[in-house]
């Protein structure tokens, strides 16, 4: 590259065209050899020793000032002309690659996300239903005694679920009083017993959680399963407002054209007690194979607080010292709902088989990324 | 259990609606119809029902009749002509019950010169409909008195018998062949029926085979009688024998529908010839009749009604005319109680207290119009289910039809968040972004994995009935579950798994149990990014990664220094290539490569890395609230330091070599590489070359080369010190 500052004899129009056309002529030759863009760069633009500087300032110097306009012209055309030499190389470089081409059907490249279990989304989906109707959540301990488990439900002495055939039994119990007898908790109920032991009305609980079951592993059953409950216990809570809350927990859940039907049933700790149908979500109800043709699915237990339940809340208070009557059944009433998670993510995700849930098989979890 | 809709009807006749709209009509009122079988022209319809246990009542055609008459308002036929009764016999037949408490009513009635011979008319044609077993007309009338109206009943071959029947006790050990063909050995407290020197039948549960009806008998006794329930389901269970006498007795069965059962079998029998001899023998306890048919009256109000069901969708509600046309209807005798103003008027005032409470309102309105109605209820025998007042207000509610209630809502409480609910989601959100995947895995473990991974000190739990020997015991660490999950994927040929799990782990022992938040993580295969270090330690620090910035989610006590790692870990980690996770010097969990030996002996094609987190620790510490500083407007200089340490120089002591020089302007220092050559070429065996990258930035102003240079020295001179040498 050459250093050299050429001397300007004249600033008359002419030497002035001739002068800069060989400053050109010189950038144009560097660039058609350009190798290395940012030294030529530096060659050129060079803030303290760029070679356009040293020019102008030579030339700028001894300027007659009628002269300085046109000089100014002329550099700036000789500046357009080194950025436009700077530029052309990437602009070539792209197109290049354009015609080249991204084969654009190829995947695309994806981080492997963590990925939330399907099971407890859906349980966090139906927990957030009921705090937006404005249930707080609970939450008790998976091994609990037989008193909040059964007793305070009013499960009666001899019922079948207190069998070890339908409930897995911690070793050695037989010599302890029947209330304080160890198991695995067979719904999430007992936190509402304990939710009630210690705390007068109002109660808006949701509870989420991990229940057990001595049940065979199936298809559609698993000894370890999930369960949300909810409870409303106020003045004058009524079997309209049970029926009010569900059916619009189940809009919020599966969509505002979801229908719910209530039908008689039968829990020790409800009375009345209901189950609870859907409008099948994927045929409206018109009858399909998922529904059994009935257009109908069945998805909740729930019924309103049996009395006995109070009153063993209520005497459970009294030995605690809490000898008031914020129980009072005739002042006080409420109701009590819930449902198993799996059942309700298997419909919402077509999942056939529970064991899915609980296996940790990537290729399971992936599907829901 | 099958209905057959034409016997229904015998006893409601004219019920306005077709069999499938009874069946919608039962099932919406808790009498389920599980499925409808149309039977041919003339012959209705067979419904298979499923009905609630409470409801021993209806698992019968009268029963269910009864709640049709109930639904359509019409009149239930009885069961029975009324017929004067025949006179006793002037030596009526000897039945002693020598065990009252168990046995509550017993009627008998003998029928003379009967002929045994197969059934014909509407009992042949409904027992072909239910492809019911035919045997002959004695046996078949009692099998149709039970299907028909509930009640179990027994026929004995009377000249088999010596003696009167007794009611008893069996002897320990004493052996009785029921109608099975089976012998069994009688235990000291299954009740028997027996007469003076046999046992004749298991009471309420199954007859005896030497008393049976055969085609030579002659003279028959007739039994109906009524057992206490958890006698008969003791016995049932311990002979292995569920019947469908024992099914109805277990459940509590009517102690008025004694005498009619008998009767009506009676009756059946005499059809094809013969006659009674004397009336009916009916020995009754008054005890037990007074726990069962002749419970005192409950009170029911129907302002109670209406405060536990709320808003009816039509505008007139329950009205005390559908209560009292209901209960009546299922049985119950109500008398209205004039002295009611009290208990109506307290109850007006508990609803005035809080008056703001959803669905009050408009029970209120309704409410104020109805007279104080208070009505004393005499419960029917065959409702043992019926109690309290409660439970007329869910025959009310149940026949009035769930879905004719509104649909209201209670005024919404206030939401406060669970004290963990906050840093649980810190946690899981974190782990979800660095692409663990959540996991659920068993609550129990085997007797060895526990053995294995728990912490010793703390106690196992075993289980009373383990689901299998692989989960005797309730988990101690979420570990094993974790080790399960990567094995299960590495068999399927997943061969890259990231996991976590959130959950209970249980120690103590069987008396106490206690339970804690743990965080397990599980590792193996290709990791996704990290250049510093070789494939085969990256998931060690993929793991500790996790754990850092994990914690990080939380304020310390003693800031970031408080979080460290020691070499000691748990036995089922590799020595060597595990870690101690401590914070505050309190170990909190542990981390690295399940040992070699463990892998093997569960056939892992590859390594796998685990780590569990005591969450109980993390949650009691707030979350970090993060204060921001400003940013820098100077330059950041980056300065590399390329050096050969010995092995034995760990990180550490670097770091904390050059931390202790207090340059405040080192913004960071990190390992960019590290190095080492197995052949001990480039670099010498036991040494290994570090490229170590500090970053220098000033808050206040532009540095110059002189700082840097100086700081540059000071660091130079520091890693020499401890040992490294430049690398040339």
């Amino acid at each position: 590259m050459n250093d050299t500052i050429p001397q300007l004899r004249a600033y008359d129009e002419a030497t002035l065209e001739a002068a800069f056309a060989t400053l050109i002529e010189e950038v144009r030759s560097e660039t058609s050899l350009l190798q290395d863009p940012e030294s030529f760069r530096l060659h050129w633009l060079g803030r303290k020793q760029g070679r356009l500087k040293l020019i102008s300032e030579a030339w700028l110097k001894s300027a007659p000032p009628e002269a300085r306009k046109p000089l100014g012209i002329q550099f700036n055309r000789l500046k357009q002309e080194i950025e436009a030499a700077l530029e052309a190389p990437a602009a070539a470089d792209s197109a290049a690659h354009t015609e080249q081409g991204i084969d654009i059907t190829l995947p695309g490249t994806q981080r492997a996300p963590g990925i939330a279990h399907p099971l407890l989304k859906t349980m966090e989906q139906i927990v957030q239903v009921f705090h937006n109707l404005g249930y707080s959540t609970n939450l008790g301990p998976q091994v609990e005694s037989d008193f909040y488990n059964f007793e305070a439900l009013n499960f009666p002495p001899n019922h079948p679920a207190r069998d070890t055939q339908d409930t897995l039994v911690i070793a050695n119990q037989q010599n302890r009083p029947s209330r304080d007898r160890l198991l695995m908790r067979t719904h999430t109920s007992p936190v509402q017993i304990r939710t009630m032991v210690a705390q007068a009305p109002p109660i808006r609980i949701v509870i989420p959680g991990k229940v057990h079951r001595n049940d065979a592993a199936d298809a559609t059953h698993s000894p370890i399963f999930h369960q949300v409950e909810g409870l409303c216990v106020d003045t004058n809570i009524t079997f309209s407002d049970l029926k009010g809350t569900l059916d619009h927990a189940m809009k919020a859940l599966f969509g505002s054209d979801v229908k719910t039907r209530f039908f008689p049933s039968f829990f020790p700790f409800t009375e009345p007690s209901a189950d609870v149908q859907i409008s099948c979500i994927f045929c409206g109800g018109k009858g399909c194979r998922k529904c059994k043709h009935s257009g109908w699915i069945e998805l909740l237990g729930c019924g309103m607080v049996d009395p006995a339940v109070f009153a063993a809340v209520t005497k459970e208070r009294r030995k605690l010292g809490l000898d008031d009557d914020a129980y009072d059944p005739n002042r006080i009433t409420g109701f009590a709902f819930g449902m198993g998670v799996e059942r309700i993510a298997m419909i919402q995700h077509g999942i056939s088989d529970i064991g899915h849930f609980f296996s940790g098989d990537m290729r399971f979890l992936e599907q829901f990324a | 259990m099958k209905i057959l809709t034409n016997w229904l009807r015998t006893y409601v006749p004219n019920i306005p609606a077709d069999d499938l709209q009874l069946a919608d009509d039962l099932t919406l009122r808790g009498i389920a119809v599980e499925g409808v079988h149309h039977l041919g022209p003339n012959n209705g319809h067979l419904f298979e029902m499923d009905i609630t246990t409470n409801r021993v009542d209806a698992m019968n055609h009268y029963g269910i009749a009864r709640e049709a008459a109930t639904i359509y308002n019409l009149p239930l036929l009885p069961l029975l002509p009324e017929t004067a009764s025949q006179p006793p016999a002037s030596t009526p037949f000897p039945v002693r019950i020598e065990a009252p408490h168990l046995c509550g009513r017993f009627t008998a009635q003998v029928l003379r010169n009967i002929t045994i011979s197969p059934s014909t008319g509407s009992i042949a044609d409904y027992f072909g409909l239910l492809a019911q077993k035919q045997i002959s007309n004695a046996v078949d009338a009692s099998n149709f008195v039970l299907l028909g109206m509930g009640h179990p009943t027994h026929a004995f071959d009377l000249d088999k018998l010596e003696g009167g029947i007794v009611v008893r006790l069996a002897r320990q050990g004493e052996k009785l062949k029921l109608l099975d063909g089976i012998e069994r050995i009688l235990e000291a407290d299954d009740l028997v029926v027996a007469d003076e020197v046999k046992a004749l039948g298991l009471a309420g549960v199954m007859g005896g085979w030497d008393s049976m009806i055969t085609p030579q008998t002659k003279n028959i006794l007739v039994e109906a009688a009524w057992f206490d329930q958890a006698s008969i389901r003791r016995s049932a269970r311990r002979h292995g024998l569920h019947t469908d006498a024992s099914h109805r007795f277990e459940r509590g069965a009517d102690f008025n529908a004694c005498p009619t059962a008998n009767a009506l079998v009676s009756q059946l029998i005499l059809q094809s010839g013969g006659s009674l001899e004397g009336g009916l023998v009916d020995i009754l306890i008054p005890e037990i009749a007074a726990r069962t048919a002749s419970r005192p009256p409950i009170q029911l109000s129907v302002l109670q009604v209406q405060r536990h069901l709320g808003t009816t969708l039509s505008p007139e509600g329950l009205t005390q005319e559908i209560v009292v046309q209901y209960l009546t209807a299922l049985g119950c005798e109500l008398t209205p109680l004039s002295s009611s103003k009290n208990d109506s008027a307290a109850a007006l005032d508990a609803f005035n207290r809080d008056p703001q409470v959803g669905g009050a309102a408009s029970a209120l309105s309704s409410v104020s119009t109805i007279p104080e109605d208070l009505f004393s209820v005499q419960l029917p025998s065959w409702r043992l289910d019926l109690e309290r007042e409660i439970d007329l207000i869910e025959e009310v509610a149940r026949v009035y039809g769930y879905n004719r209630f509104a649909n209201t809502l209670p005024t919404p409480g206030i939401v406060i968040a669970h004290p963990t609910s906050a840093a649980e989601a810190a946690v899981r959100t974190r782990l979800l972004a660095l692409g663990f995947s959540e996991s659920i895995s068993s609550t129990f473990a085997s007797q060895s994995d526990s053995d294995l991974f728990s912490t010793a000190g703390k106690g196992t739990i075993a289980m009373e009935n383990p689901l299998s020997d692989e989960a005797s015991l309730l988990r101690p660490s979420l570990v094993p579950g974790m080790v399960t999950m990567l094995a299960h994927n590495l068999n399927r040929d997943v061969k890259d798994v990231r996991l976590f799990e959130q959950g209970h782990i249980f120690t103590g022992d069987t008396n106490e149990v206690y339970e804690s938040s743990q965080l397990s993580l599980g590792l193996t295969g290709a990791s996704s990014s990290t250049t510093l270090h070789s494939a085969q330690d990256a998931p060690f620090f993929e793991l500790k990664g996790v754990i850092e910035s994990v914690i990080s989610l939380f304020t310390l006590t003693g800031g970031s220094a408080a979080l460290s790692f020691t070499l000691q870990a748990p036995d089922w980690l590799q020595p060597g290539r595990s870690a101690t996770v401590l914070l505050n010097n309190t170990p909190i969990g542990g981390l690295g490569e399940l040992t070699r030996a463990e892998a093997q002996r569960r056939k892992l094609r590859q390594p796998i890395y685990l780590a569990q987190l005591d969450l109980a620790v993390l949650y009691a510490l707030p979350l970090r609230q993060v204060t921001a500083h400003d940013l820098s407007r100077f330059q950041a200089v980056e300065r590399d330091f390329s050096f050969t340490f010995p092995d034995a120089t760990q990180w550490h002591t670097i770091a904390a070599a050059i931390h202790a020089l207090a340059i405040p302007e080192l913004q960071r220092l990190a390992p960019v590489e590290i190095f080492r050559d197995a052949k001990g070429k480039a670099v010498a065996a036991g040494h290994y070359s570090l490229l170590l990258r500090a970053v220098f930035q000033s808050h206040e102003r532009t540095l110059n080369e002189d700082e840097l240079s100086h700081w540059q020295s000071q660091i130079i001179a520091t890693l020499t010190h401890l040992g490294g040498s430049i690398r040339a």
